[in-house]
């Protein structure tokens, strides 16, 4: 699974059967990727509606997030409908689980996505990730300390060309 | 590890001392099936560990699924502001399937509440703020969907049932708590 420091492979994904979703088109805000294994699953669900509660206290820190797992659009659509989700959710669906592998992240014996978190900064680095167990609902409170951690640094100096590191 | 932030203190609604050598700490919402069924075994631990438990309650009301969740939170909140908080949460508890606000107001007249007052707070949302502030504790603490369960400070995972909580609560009190 890609670690900190790592770039964030870039994608683009269906959010709903027309129109598709892309972390460049939030680059310059916190965006935090939350795979998970299928909509409608019990922990899945608990995990999305938790996140769907809270996510003002994302936004309080600029961020976007995105929920992706394999399932196609349609099935995303009604997943969200059902339990009014305030978040998009990407389907991973063609080529099943592309994106799921480019980040690590594919349980391949399952066919589906792993609980997979990550945080990536403003300029499209990996500043966070966090592999929960299948049943396990990580929470959201990972998530919130690295948003936390992210706005201590971008507050520190940057480093200039020719500083020593 | 997810651990509660802020710890158990004098602002949350308390059922036993803080100095007692088990905290647990319940994020529930009074419309939700499974806080129903949780009330039931807390009140039977509470029962079993005497005064070895001090158990808390912060309010995390999942407002999609629960349209009454909200507003029976801030009724407790009024009550407590009367002095009468553990007697409004159990009769929320008791009775979840009517938590709009006639019903609300049928509970703070049979606690003798001062009805003019608690009208008033209910009306001004007066308590909205610190159930937010419950709402951000639990954001920040990991809560993973009502109830969640901290035991001296640490979440529990796993099922909530009578024997698996008292099991991970003894386990818990043999150790310093983490907050």
């Amino acid at each position: 699974m890609l670690q900190p420091g790592a770039r964030a492979p870039e994608f683009a994904l269906k959010t709903t059967p027309d129109q598709t979703l892309a972390p460049v088109d939030f680059r310059g805000k916190p965006v935090v990727l939350a795979f998970y294994q299928a909509d409608w699953s019990p922990v899945c669900t608990e995990q999305m509606a938790v996140y769907s509660l809270i996510i003002d206290e994302l936004r309080a820190h600029g961020a976007q997030l995105l929920g992706i797992a394999c399932d196609g659009a349609w099935c995303h659509l009604a997943f969200a409908r059902h339990y009014e989700l305030s978040f998009p959710r990407l389907s991973d669906f063609e080529p099943k689980g592309g994106v799921s592998r480019r980040y690590g992240c594919y349980d391949a014996a399952e066919g589906m996505s792993g609980r997979a978190l990550f945080v990536v900064d403003c300029d499209g680095q990996i500043a966070w990730s966090y592999l929960s167990p299948t049943g396990i609902n990580p929470g959201a409170d990972g998530i919130l300390a690295a948003l936390d951690g992210l706005g201590k640094l971008s507050s520190r100096p940057r480093p200039q060309e020719g500083d020593r590191p | 590890m997810s651990t509660l932030k802020p710890p158990l203190g004098p602002r949350d609604h308390l059922r036993g001392e803080l100095s007692r050598p088990i905290h647990l700490v319940e994020f529930g919402d009074f419309e939700c099936p499974l806080c129903g069924q949780a009330q039931i075994v807390v009140q039977a631990l509470a029962r079993a560990l005497g005064d070895q438990l001090c158990f808390g309650f912060r309010n995390f009301p999942v407002v999609g699924a629960h349209p009454n969740a909200q507003i029976a939170a801030e009724a407790a909140e009024a009550a407590g502001d009367q002095g009468k908080y553990w007697e409004m949460h159990d009769l929320l508890f008791d009775d979840q399937h009517a938590l709009e606000v006639p019903h609300l107001g049928r509970y703070a007249e049979q606690l003798g509440l001062d009805m003019h007052r608690f009208v008033a707070d209910l009306q001004a949302h007066r308590f909205l703020e610190k159930i937010r502030g419950d709402l951000h504790s639990g954001a920040i603490s990991g809560v993973v969907g009502t109830p969640t369960f901290f035991i001296n400070g640490i979440r529990h995972e796993g099922p909530f049932d009578f024997d698996s909580l008292l099991a991970a609560m003894t386990l818990a009190a043999r150790f310093p708590r983490a907050g």
